[in-house]
């Protein structure tokens, strides 16, 4: 283990015989993990945006983070072993974001790094996870890892990616929105894969993408873009994140007063705001993509229901020790699910260190069906070990007296499109 | 929409950002012009002006205008003795020497930014404004040979986003006002003009230097107080008006009042208008070329005084 220095004849015989000591005084130390390493903790390496503009989704994350590892914990860990979370901070950048995978791998020593939402923080990250040889489980809807951007050790098996949700959503849009839609997306990846893929979604459906509206992430005030919109637009679709949100949408309101078109939006855009906040009064009869719905629907599944007291959030998707501190539930369970399956991949391939990295990506890759259950509490998922991207159930809601009601919820099928890579063929 | 309509949006919105701005920039200018001294942390008073405004409209409750009217008076007091203190205790002792000064302020920015991130959250969190109502604004075209009047889509305002720029001029009027008719005007203006002899007057420099600090504090926060009912108090709101207020400084001229004023219009305006038909990109380009060709063509600025 230590490296021993070749310098031993400039040892003097007091050093040498401080050093023996020294070793024999720490022998009871070396039994602790004699057993292989059972009893050492599995350290998942959990990067997470706790700063920059990701944090609101950081904050959920780590809370449905500490929720899923207790209750795998609890049920007695993996493989017999507790699992330890290291958080390492990557402030939604994505320089940062792949020191703190070489944090992981060399300085603290995980088996894995899982947990990255934003979408150019993945891309940052992910090439880093190559040369690392470090399985990385991202959370983040992007289409990059299905696109096959990425590489054989990025899997995205805890949520769905944006090609799958807005091809779902494309054919509720056309019949019962309207076919003449303009976009307004952030301008950086995660916001092209929503103007590429929706837009050829709807001209499949017959309707047609106006006008494109981008918005760079760090703007502040939005009004000056939506004369943009055209007159004959039947359908806003609009989708945004980072700190501003809740402006984009207030404004958004402001610009169209009594008059405004239909709008369909991606809960993305109201993430960790309450939709009771002041100024979204027009949203009411609007409607919203949902990847789970954040207030508690009538046919809530059992699971769902043990999964949010687990989270701590109410039936309106707030925190449940303060009603102002809304969730992002809409993703956070990504975060559940991906710890869950991290579970099984190391349970059926045996996982017992860093050396069996590669047996865990082929027992995630060979998963398939994944059942509703706790461990999957959004619903029943299919995983694609050749793309490396899970699918499942999509939900749109609409706006109805300030709660965000389920009106449709697509299938599995709906959201299918044909695989553009292989990860399988490429080597380890 | 047509051009009409979309110009006048655009200025609206403009004009909202270049009031804003202005005063930030005011701030900045005076510490710059009576002090000599580049305030890196500006826009961090500025952020904690919104993070307090928060605060106490969180604490206050009840209607909205009561807790945005108390703390239009609180955060700007509070970070005007907060700045005041850090002029006293860090700047004072490095002398206001400038190199020193600019590393002494970005670790101020840096302490201020990571303790509102530790105290007050990652989170974005909305203030209501006291008062909202849209205004829709009409226009007028020529239909069958005659001027009629329309209500254009979406060509809109908002009773506080005239406010602000109402407010805004207010403020700006009574700056003008204390420099060039009260005493500690002529004193900051004294001591602007030739520091030793303001001393050898007997102005007691260095507490005239903390109440110039305090005062452009103030007025950063004062402009992040009218500015978060309509965005959100988040810790890393200082970074664009730090950037933005030193542009309009630099081409406005050091510690000229109405050449701050007169760029802050010209930048909030071009950074509205431009954004709006071309892309806030090349918005952010033409500020930066218009601060190199002022700075190679006159570097005093437009309304500054060669000075030594």
């Amino acid at each position: 283990m230590t490296k021993t220095p070749n310098t031993a004849n400039t040892i003097s015989r007091r050093a040498a015989l401080t050093g023996i000591a020294a070793g024999a005084a720490s022998l009871p130390l070396w039994a602790r993990y004699t057993n292989a390493q059972t009893a050492e903790p599995l350290k998942l390496g959990f990067q997470v945006h706790r700063t920059g503009i990701g944090s609101a989704y950081g904050r959920w994350y780590g809370r449905t983070t500490e929720a899923a590892v207790k209750i795998i914990n609890d049920g007695g860990g993996i493989n017999g072993r507790m699992v330890e979370v290291v958080a390492e901070d990557d402030g939604t950048d994505p320089r940062r974001g792949a020191e703190v995978l070489e944090k992981f791998a060399n300085q603290h020593g995980c088996d894995l790094a899982f947990g990255t939402l934003f979408s150019h923080v993945v891309i940052g990250s992910a090439p880093r996870a190559g040369e690392l040889k470090l399985p990385y489980f991202v959370v983040s809807e992007g289409h990059h890892v299905a696109s096959g951007a990425l590489n054989r050790y990025t899997l995205q098996p805890g949520i769905t990616d944006v090609k799958s949700q807005v091809k779902a959503m494309a054919p509720y849009v056309a019949e019962n929105l309207g076919k003449k839609v303009t976009m307004i997306f952030p301008d950086f990846a995660f916001g092209h894969d929503h103007r590429d893929f929706f837009t050829a979604a709807i001209e499949e459906q017959g309707g047609e993408v106006l006008e494109q509206i981008a918005i760079p992430p760090a703007e502040t005030s939005f009004t000056k873009y939506f004369p943009k919109i055209p007159r004959e637009t039947e359908v806003v679709y609009h989708v945004m994140v980072g700190p501003a949100v809740l402006t984009f949408v207030k404004e958004l309101g402001e610009f169209f007063g009594p008059s405004r078109p239909a709008m369909f939006g991606f809960i993305d855009s109201l993430e960790a705001v309450d939709i009771g906040s002041p100024g979204l009064e027009f949203l009411e009869g609007t409607y919203f993509w949902e990847g789970m719905c954040r207030d508690a629907q009538p046919d809530q599944s059992e699971h769902e229901k043990t999964y949010r007291a687990a989270v701590g959030v109410d039936d309106h998707g707030a925190s449940i020790s303060d009603p102002t501190d809304v969730s992002t539930y809409a993703h956070m369970f990504g975060c559940w699910e991906t710890l869950h399956v991290i579970k099984e991949g190391m349970e059926t391939s045996g996982y017992s260190g860093p050396a069996d990295r590669a047996k865990l990506i082929e027992a995630v890759e060979a998963m398939g069906a994944m059942p509703e259950s706790l461990a999957h509490p959004q619903g029943d998922k299919i995983f694609n070990g050749k793309t490396h991207q899970v699918f499942g159930h999509q939900n749109i809601s609409r706006v109805e007296g300030g709660k965000l009601v389920r009106v449709h919820r697509t299938s599995i099928e709906d959201t299918l499109y044909p695989d553009e890579v292989d990860y399988t063929t490429q080597s380890f | 929409m047509d051009l009409g309509p979309y110009l006048l949006l655009a200025s609206l919105e403009g004009a909202v950002m270049a009031s804003v701005l202005a005063l930030t920039a005011v701030g900045l200018s005076l510490v710059f012009g009576v002090m000599r001294v580049v305030n890196i942390a500006h826009g961090e008073f500025y952020m904690l002006g919104a993070v307090i405004a928060w605060y106490v409209a969180h604490w206050m409750g009840g209607h909205p205008a009561l807790g945005f009217a108390v703390a239009l008076v609180v955060a700007p007091l509070l970070v005007g003795l907060l700045a005041a203190a850090a002029d006293m205790t860090i700047l004072k002792r490095v002398e206001y020497d400038p190199e020193r000064t600019i590393v002494a302020t970005i670790g101020l920015l840096y302490i201020i930014q990571q303790l509102t991130l530790m105290g007050y959250g990652p989170e974005a969190r909305p203030v209501e404004p006291p008062f909202n109502t849209r205004l829709a604004i009409p226009w007028l075209e020529f239909k069958d040979g005659a001027l009629a009047m329309y209500w254009p889509w979406g060509l809109s305002t908002t009773s506080y986003k005239l406010a602000v720029i109402g407010a805004a001029a207010a403020v700006l009027a009574g700056v003008w006002l204390m420099m060039t008719r009260t005493r500690i005007g002529l004193v900051m203006r004294a001591t602007q003009a030739d520091r030793e002899m303001a001393l050898a007057f007997g102005i007691p420099v260095e507490r005239v230097y903390a109440i110039v600090f305090g005062i452009g504090a103030g007025l950063a926060a004062l402009a992040a107080v009218l500015i978060v009912p309509i965005q959100q108090a988040h810790y890393l709101m200082g970074a664009e008006p730090l950037l933005l207020a030193f542009i309009v400084v630099i081409i406005g001229g050091l510690g000229s009042l109405p050449g701050t004023v007169v760029a802050a219009i010209l930048i909030g305006l071009s950074d509205g208008i431009i954004s709006v038909f071309f892309s806030p990109t090349l918005a952010k380009i033409l500020a930066t070329l218009l601060v190199g060709l002022v700075l190679v063509f006159r570097p005093q600025g437009l309304f500054g005084t060669r000075s030594a």
